[in-house]
């Protein structure tokens, strides 16, 4: 128990380090239910910048609805979400925070970026299109910018040769690549993975693996990874948090509490994972 | 004998066919209306708000549960009452793209519904307008599956043009009377316009047919 508290103390000592500057992300006692399920339960979680997080736990224990809820794909019935200090879902109006607007949302929802289990590319699209559209018409491009730049990160993803394939032409692992570098495209502080192995098979998963791995060596970016992986959040992440019924329920650096769980909860899900 | 006269067919075949055009005119245009008007009713439809979708809804359910016969009507008689004037031609092209865009929405709808929720889900996580998100993502891929049942409804649309013929549009139709009242032969014209009624909704279908496979190789460019 002492180790846990040892952990949190030197992630918090890391925010620390840049006490003038807020959290990347902050989560402020959110609460998110569906009807009257608690999915998430007054819920705190601070990120530092470039921090990478990685978040096990599992199913139905709100990992998901957290990158959901920072992405406002869902809306929080209780508490804040902070970006860098500025509220997401909120937003201040004559020294109150009320519910945020359209406006409000999309402006500071432009540094994240979300990749999801299921890809979700656009199936009309090419592969360059997929990755071409949002900077054109969000970020204001010009078309042969926006090229430029889709073909660089196609490059990086090692799909420049299948820039123009659709997505029913690609593989599985291609077809997430491709979205990672949909993603990457629009130049986000923040990227969130949802589970973006799962759906794959087996031996896909490597490639995706290596291009995220890649995204951190190349990019400063703050990266929230809700997966199965073990081996990967060892390696990759700086932290794991580990969630259950809605709560963080222990949290450290990823090798310790990886290979060193001390809560119970936690001992169980990795020997039921790790088998 | 005489049942059938060949001779009096062909003499009037040059009229019926100058009818078959105004038939095949008002149905294009009224179904262009249909079929554009109807998309920005399903939009409507589908808007967040309230004083927006809710109309839509009573405009679209009121205007399926009245006969189109009574549309047209309000259309040329009642509206002069109000001092909104407008041809016969004109008020048969509105009452037909008004009537069939209520159709239109219904089946824009289910093409709007059946877009995954994964797609919305990436458009925001691309940070993309509502506008932006319908315009490319969700729309080209809304229309392609739905093109059949919209087909079914230009078909129906060029089927109920005679009613054009109660507001004195002289379309195929009111054609074959105006010729059957003078003449007192109504096998052949009526025969006639049977048989272009035929051949117009056969092209149509076929029309339908290739639009729906140039669409779905255009939008999913499948092999």
């Amino acid at each position: 128990m002492l180790k846990t508290i040892e952990n949190s103390a030197a992630v918090t000592q890391a925010a620390d380090q840049n006490q003038s500057t807020p959290p990347m992300v902050r989560f402020d006692k959110v609460t998110k239910r569906f009807g009257d399920l608690v999915v998430l339960n007054a819920l705190d979680l601070d990120v530092a910048p470039n921090e990478r997080v990685a978040i096990i736990g599992p199913s139905g224990s709100g990992k998901s609805t957290l990158l959901r809820l920072l992405m406002t794909l869902e809306t929080p019935n209780e508490g804040v979400i902070y970006v860098e200090g500025e509220p997401l879902n909120m937003m201040p109006r004559n020294g109150k925070l009320v519910p945020a607007d359209e406006r409000h949302i999309r402006r500071v929802r432009q540094r994240i970026g979300m990749v999801f289990q299921h890809f979700h590319l656009f199936p009309h699209m090419s592969a360059l299109g997929n990755v071409i559209e949002a900077p054109i018409h969000v970020l204001g491009l010009s078309r042969q910018e926006a090229v430029t730049r889709g073909e660089e990160l196609l490059e990086m993803v090692g799909l420049v040769d299948k820039r123009d394939q659709r997505p029913s032409q690609l593989s599985g692992g291609q077809q997430q690549r491709v979205a990672i570098a949909r993603s990457l495209a629009m130049r986000p502080d923040i990227m969130l993975f949802d589970e973006v192995t799962s759906a794959l098979d087996p031996e896909l998963v490597g490639e995706v693996l290596s291009t995220i791995r890649r995204i951190g060596e190349e990019h400063n970016i703050t990266m929230l990874i809700v997966t199965h992986e073990m081996g990967f959040a060892k390696e990759f992440a700086d932290r794991v948090c580990f969630f259950d019924e809605g709560k963080i329920c222990e949290q450290g650096p990823a090798k310790e509490l990886l290979t060193n769980p001390q809560n119970p909860r936690t001992q169980r899900f990795l020997q039921a994972v790790l088998g | 004998m005489n049942i059938w006269d060949w001779e009096f067919a062909w003499r009037i075949m040059p009229l019926l066919l100058d009818a078959v055009v105004i038939t095949v005119y008002a149905t294009v245009l009224g179904f262009a209306f249909a079929a554009v008007f109807g998309l920005v009713l399903a939009l409507m439809r589908r808007s967040h708000r309230p004083w927006i979708s809710l109309p839509t809804v009573a405009f679209v359910e009121f205007v399926r549960s009245t006969p189109l016969l009574v549309q047209i009507y309000f259309l040329y008689f009642v509206l002069p009452e109000f001092g909104v004037l407008m041809p016969a031609i004109v008020a048969g092209i509105l009452g037909l793209g008004l009537h069939f865009s209520t159709y239109c929405s219904e089946v824009y709808r289910a093409g709007l519904d059946g877009v995954p929720r994964g797609q919305w889900e990436a458009a925001v996580s691309l940070n993309m307008s509502r506008y932006r998100t319908y315009r490319d993502i969700v729309i080209p891929q809304a229309i392609p599956p739905v093109v059949p049942a919209l087909g079914n409804y230009l078909v129906g649309m060029i089927k109920e043009t005679p009613l054009l013929s109660s507001i004195a549009v002289v379309e195929v139709m009111q054609q074959a009377k105006i010729i059957g009242s003078e003449t007192f032969r109504y096998i052949e014209p009526i025969t006639l316009v049977g048989a272009f009624f035929l051949v117009v909704s056969l092209v149509a279908m076929m029309g339908i047919r290739r639009t729906e496979a140039w669409l779905r190789q255009k939008v999913l460019g499948s092999h």
